[in-house]
């Protein structure tokens, strides 16, 4: 098993080793117990590993294409005919990036759960759905194909779903994983139905050949409307957010995490869908401002809801509310200026911002999730109002909500500064307001933090409960996340200039997306 | 005129499908709602494909060349398959939500928000 051979079929293995392991969780787990989570833990480590190995590629400049069921993987159209048939995965910087960040919180989530959900039952199931989620969101990163898409759309939000609901002993657990539900369902079947109105006019599945012949007529409109409300209501953008805080709060921490990122997918498709199989043919200022004004008011709105709450993780559920919405109104500048001659001065620079932020959010969002679900499982509450002086006996626990705080609000040198720096400076030059009232929600992020880490780490200990840290396993979750947040925050030139430009670049340039699959 | 019929059939399904997921309090009404929904898209797919006077497209003995599209009816199978694995999970959950609340009224049910 050389190298080229690993790198030419890593698209497929990526999928298909969580896939198999998936099922294969459950028949271990009537074994042993170990034997399971050392199966769990394996293939999360592999899938990291050939993520890497995969993405440094993809960001040196090659986009890997890869054709399910073909015998030479890089043929996308077949002999006899003249459109892409068979289902085509396309590895381009952005879904090497997406796919870099989903493999690495699985990992932080996986560690994360060994501990954290040791008392419960049923963890051969848990870890079953929790390989699938990751399959779910490595699928959506990768597919070329839009039925496809929906089909890892639909992974994702059942496994997601069932993950929410994994507390069922609980009411309000189950009560939110139906919300969250719901509206998966609702989103996913919208999709469905823009794929129908695209298909039936280009008789066409797969996005690059698609982009092609885009000739933006009625229908066409119709679907894209379809597609920006469905993924903008899966990414949680305000109006479309009330699913958002019920479903994080309840579900484990560790899933909260994995959901943060879910949901980042979902802005993903979101971008990959206007960029790449719409591109210039769209009315990119109309459909720019709209994407602005759906950040603009997801992060004031966000921000706003986020300070009068009491349980901790409802909080910071409305912050990944309005993080979000930074990452919206990067892009959606990028999308904004598209085609004209300022998109290379500072379109591109607000870009990269809002795809760093991307990163930047699943590294510090994950885990402050992670510090919230060390609190609950130390104190038994998620109410800000019963807890107290939590730093005497959680000190880790207590840096690394912390650092996470600190590159929340986007003080240096941590990596939320850096993304965030990029967004101010080049939003300024299309509209003034649009950077004020970016720093002014960052300000008062900054303040709601301030209120968490009084009341939860300060003051005096708590009589009732047991000293010490919480286990080894959870805190080496949290630390790989934070070790990504400090070294993003350290050479955020590097990572730059390196992974972010090219994703970049990838969803600027749309001849290129379409040219590495059909060719010409 | 009459070539439109399914596409009339699709809108109507879905707008009683959305309107029994927006106003229906009843959880059960609303898991009813998204199956119409469903059932709606998938009959959008079937009808994309249909050609009058067609046959199956399996090629083998077939009496014409003229037949459906396969491809819209692929994407149907799958996205039934979909559908039931949401249903049923769907249908648990408000199966777990009754044993809490003793209710299926999505008014009672909140104590999500305190």
């Amino acid at each position: 098993m050389n190298m080229n051979w690993l790198l030419t079929h890593s698209p497929a293995l990526l999928i298909a080793i969580p896939l198999l392991a998936a099922f294969l969780t459950p028949l271990i787990d009537r074994l042993s117990k170990r034997a399971r989570n050392v199966l769990v833990l394996i293939v999360l480590i592999t899938v990291e590993v050939v993520m890497i190995v995969l993405a440094w590629d993809v960001f040196t400049g090659n986009t890997h294409i890869y054709t399910m069921g073909a015998s030479n993987p890089t043929a996308t159209i077949p002999v006899q005919a003249a459109i892409p048939i068979r289902i085509v995965l396309e590895v381009d910087g952005l879904s090497a990036f997406m796919g870099l960040i989903s493999a690495t919180v699985s990992l932080a989530a996986g560690l994360y759960s060994l501990a954290f959900v040791r008392r419960e039952t049923g963890q051969g199931r848990y870890y079953t759905l929790l390989l699938l989620m990751l399959v779910g969101m490595l699928g959506m990163e990768f597919t070329g194909d839009l039925f496809n898409l929906f089909v890892f759309l639909e992974i994702l939000s059942i496994a997601s779903a069932a993950l929410i609901a994994y507390r069922f002993y609980r009411g309000d657990a189950v009560e939110g994983a139906f919300k969250y539900f719901v509206i998966s369902s609702l989103g996913a079947l919208m999709v469905l139905f823009a794929i129908g109105l695209l298909y039936g006019q280009y008789d066409l599945l797969n996005m690059a050949a698609l982009a092609k012949v885009m000739k933006y007529t009625m229908l066409d409109k119709i679907a894209l409307v379809l597609f920006i409300a469905a993924f903008a209501m899966k990414c949680g953008a305000i109006p479309m957010h009330m699913w958002v805080p019920d479903s994080y709060t309840v579900a484990p921490a560790s899933i909260t995490a994995m959901l943060v990122v879910a949901s980042q997918v979902s802005l993903y498709a979101l971008f990959r869908i206007c960029f790449s199989l719409y591109g210039l043919t769209l009315d990119v200022t109309t459909v720019g401002i709209i994407i602005i004004s759906l950040g603009l008011l997801s992060m004031f709105v966000g921000v706003t809801m986020a300070l009068p709450q009491k349980d901790i993780k409802r909080l910071m559920s409305y912050h990944a509310i309005s993080q979000t919405g930074y990452m919206l109104l990067g892009v959606g500048v990028g999308l904004y200026l598209i085609g004209k001659p300022e998109f290379s001065t500072y379109g591109v620079v607000a870009m990269e911002g809002g795809i760093f932020h991307i990163f930047n959010h699943a590294l510090y969002k994950g885990l402050l999730f992670l510090t919230a679900g060390a609190i609950f499982y130390k104190v038994k509450t998620r109410n800000l109002n019963e807890m107290r002086g939590l730093a005497h006996s959680m000190k880790f626990t207590a840096i690394f909500f912390m650092i996470g705080a600190f590159a929340i609000a986007g003080i240096p040198p941590f990596n939320g500064f850096a993304s965030k720096l990029l967004i101010y400076e080049s939003v300024y030059c299309v509209s003034p307001i649009l950077s004020i009232i970016a720093m002014l929600v960052s300000i008062i992020t900054l303040a709601s933090f301030v209120k968490v880490f009084h009341s939860a780490f300060m003051g005096p200990p708590m009589r009732n409960t047991k000293e010490g840290e919480v286990p080894k396993s959870m805190l080496i979750g949290m630390v790989i996340l934070t070790v990504g947040i400090i070294l993003f925050g350290l050479f955020p030139g590097w990572v730059v200039d390196h992974i972010v430009h090219p994703a970049a670049q990838a969803l600027a340039d749309q001849a290129a997306y379409i040219q590495a699959v059909i060719g010409g | 005129m009459i070539y439109n019929i399914p596409f009339i059939v699709v809108v109507l399904l879905i707008i009683v499908g959305l309107a029994t997921v927006v106003f229906k309090r009843n959880l059960i009404k609303i898991v009813i709602g998204i199956t119409i929904i469903e059932s709606g898209v998938n009959l959008f797919l079937i009808t994309l494909g249909y050609r009058e006077n067609s046959v199956a497209p399996i090629y083998t003995f077939a009496p014409s060349t003229k037949m459906v599209l396969p491809v819209p009816q692929a994407l149907t199978l799958t996205s039934i398959v979909i559908g039931v694995a949401v249903m049923a999970l769907m249908l648990s959950f408000a199966i777990r939500i009754y044993q809490h609340y003793g209710t299926l009224d999505s008014r009672k049910i909140r104590r999500l928000r305190e």
